[in-house]
């Protein structure tokens, strides 16, 4: 009797993931549908921009920076044990714009942007707004959800791009003072070895992110629970999803990316 | 002309509507009176198409509402919320034109302004209130910035969704003597859900009491006094005691 109990329960909890996965999905479509559908809304979606790429700028230069300078300390120390000392700067370069870039990128977008954007309409749904919005005849997908998702689709790589020349950077500082590399080759050691599809990959992922993150911060605040407490679980649900979701897309796209 | 006919609407095992049953003729001023919790506001969100009802219909001047143009049927209607529901991302002019300034009704900006500080100068706001942003207003003047955006484009029905609640008595009256102007200057029909009796005798042509999920009376409001229903007479006279059960 207990194992089926435990069974019927175990059932429940994945029938419910299904539904919460299927729910997500069928979200994610309709928003991509009112791409293609006008009105567009221009002014919310630079709004949104601003928002999500630029003013996200200085936390992703930030731990680009310092991610790179310890990757090259790292791959310094690891590389001595076997005499590879020298290939510190193209491992930074190929580990920052194929891995470091777009995941820590982000991982730091999501924190940042799926938290607020699943706060700002959790707290509009709340407060009636999104209710006022379509008796306004305004559609909250389309005024709401569309500019945001493409604004981080499209900002995310362009901060990735910037992330990943921060990080090199960061191993070029650490490189040539702490670790007596000569600043000319170093950069040179970086130019020969990184390939156009090493930046290419991690752009294509810093998109997919960006996509995540703000489909999970809409779909969270769109789905907002009641008071602030409904308001907190949907941003805490957001910045939690979008970060599993961006691991778990990182190794899915690295598979079709670079498998043999 | 409004109807509904047989309108139900649960969420899980919460029956909240078991087949209302109103007209409001048009240009008449309806108020629907109940308790807290009673549906009022469901039955308004059923109407305007926010909560879809599972069964009975609903008629705007004839026309199903859950089959018409959804753009079309929404600009005939103007909304006040409970909350005021203003848009804390825009200031105060942008939220009353907010309709004028994108979809089928989209004006120049500069019309879509004038117009916003002429219908907030009619709610007794002075311009300068247009570049506010709505954090930076009292209770009351959100209420007045709300009634502004549901009169600024000139609706035919206009809903009032709590209108006085989380304001003073001397507000409140304000309010509902706004109210009442404004609706019989436009010549709108008009419907607002309140518990507040203030707001039932300065608004209301007829009045409805919705309870246990239907309408339990219906009449002008001149009668609503003198009626000899028991549930009506609890409610108007706030009595603890009566067919209405007070959970103490």
């Amino acid at each position: 009797m207990s194992v089926t109990r435990l069974l019927a329960r175990l059932g429940r909890q994945v029938l419910a993931a299904l539904a919460a996965i299927g729910r997500v999905a069928i979200f994610a479509v309709e928003a991509v549908s009112h791409l293609l559908r006008p009105p567009f809304y221009l002014k919310e979606f630079w709004q949104a921009v601003l928002h999500i790429g630029y003013f996200s700028l200085p936390m992703v230069g930030m731990t680009a920076l310092f991610t790179g300078g310890a990757l090259a300390l790292q791959i310094y120390a690891g590389g001595a044990r076997f005499s590879a000392e020298s290939v510190v700067p193209s491992i930074v370069a190929i580990g920052m714009a194929r891995e470091l870039g777009p995941v820590l990128g982000g991982l730091m977008v999501a924190a940042r942007v799926a938290s607020s954007i699943a706060a700002e309409i959790g707290t509009m749904k709340v407060t009636e707004q999104i209710d006022a919005l379509t008796t306004l005849s305004t559609h909250p997908m389309k005024y709401l959800t569309m500019p945001r998702v493409l604004a981080a689709t499209l900002s995310v790589p362009v901060l990735v791009a910037v992330g990943d020349s921060i990080g090199i950077f960061g191993g070029y500082l650490v490189g040539v003072n702490r670790l007596g590399f000569n600043g000319a080759t170093y950069l040179q050691n970086t130019r020969d070895f990184l390939e156009f599809w090493d930046i290419a990959s991690g752009l294509w992922k810093g998109a997919a992110f960006g996509f995540i993150v703000a489909v999970m911060g809409c779909y969270h605040g769109m789905h907002s629970g009641r008071g602030a407490q409904g308001v907190g679980r949907a941003t805490k649900s957001a910045v939690v999803s979008a970060s599993v979701l961006i691991l778990a897309t990182n190794y899915l796209l690295t598979e079709v990316f670079f498998s043999a | 002309m409004i109807t509904l006919d047989g309108v139900h609407k649960s969420f899980g095992a919460n029956r909240v509507l078991r087949g209302v049953n109103l007209t409001i003729p048009t240009g008449e001023s309806m108020v629907i009176i109940g308790g807290s919790g009673t549906g009022k506001s469901v039955l308004l969100k059923c109407i305007l198409g926010l909560v879809h009802p599972d069964s009975g219909t609903i008629a705007v001047d004839g026309k199903d509402a859950g089959t018409a143009a959804r753009d079309a049927f929404l600009a005939r209607f103007g909304m006040l919320f409970q909350g005021g529901a203003l848009f804390d991302s825009l200031p105060v002019w942008q939220n009353v034109a907010f309709r004028l300034l994108r979809g089928s009704l989209k004006r120049p900006k500069a019309e879509a302004r004038d117009i916003a500080i002429d219908k907030l100068r009619r709610v007794g706001l002075k311009p300068e209130t247009a570049d506010l942003f709505p954090a930076e207003l009292s209770g009351g003047m959100q209420k007045r910035v709300g009634l502004a955006r549901a009169i600024a484009a000139e609706p035919e029905i206009i809903f009032f969704d709590e209108p006085t609640t989380g304001l003073d008595p001397i507000m409140a009256g304000v309010i509902n003597e706004l109210i009442r102007e404004i609706v019989t200057e436009m010549g709108a029909t008009a419907m607002a859900i309140t518990h507040d009796m203030s707001s039932v005798r300065a608004i209301a042509d007829h009045v409805a009491m919705l309870h246990d999920g239907i309408i339990q009376w219906t009449g002008p409001v001149s009668e609503m006094d003198a009626t000899s229903d028991p549930y009506v007479q609890q409610f108007i006279n706030g009595r603890a005691e009566g067919p209405i059960e007070a959970v103490r």
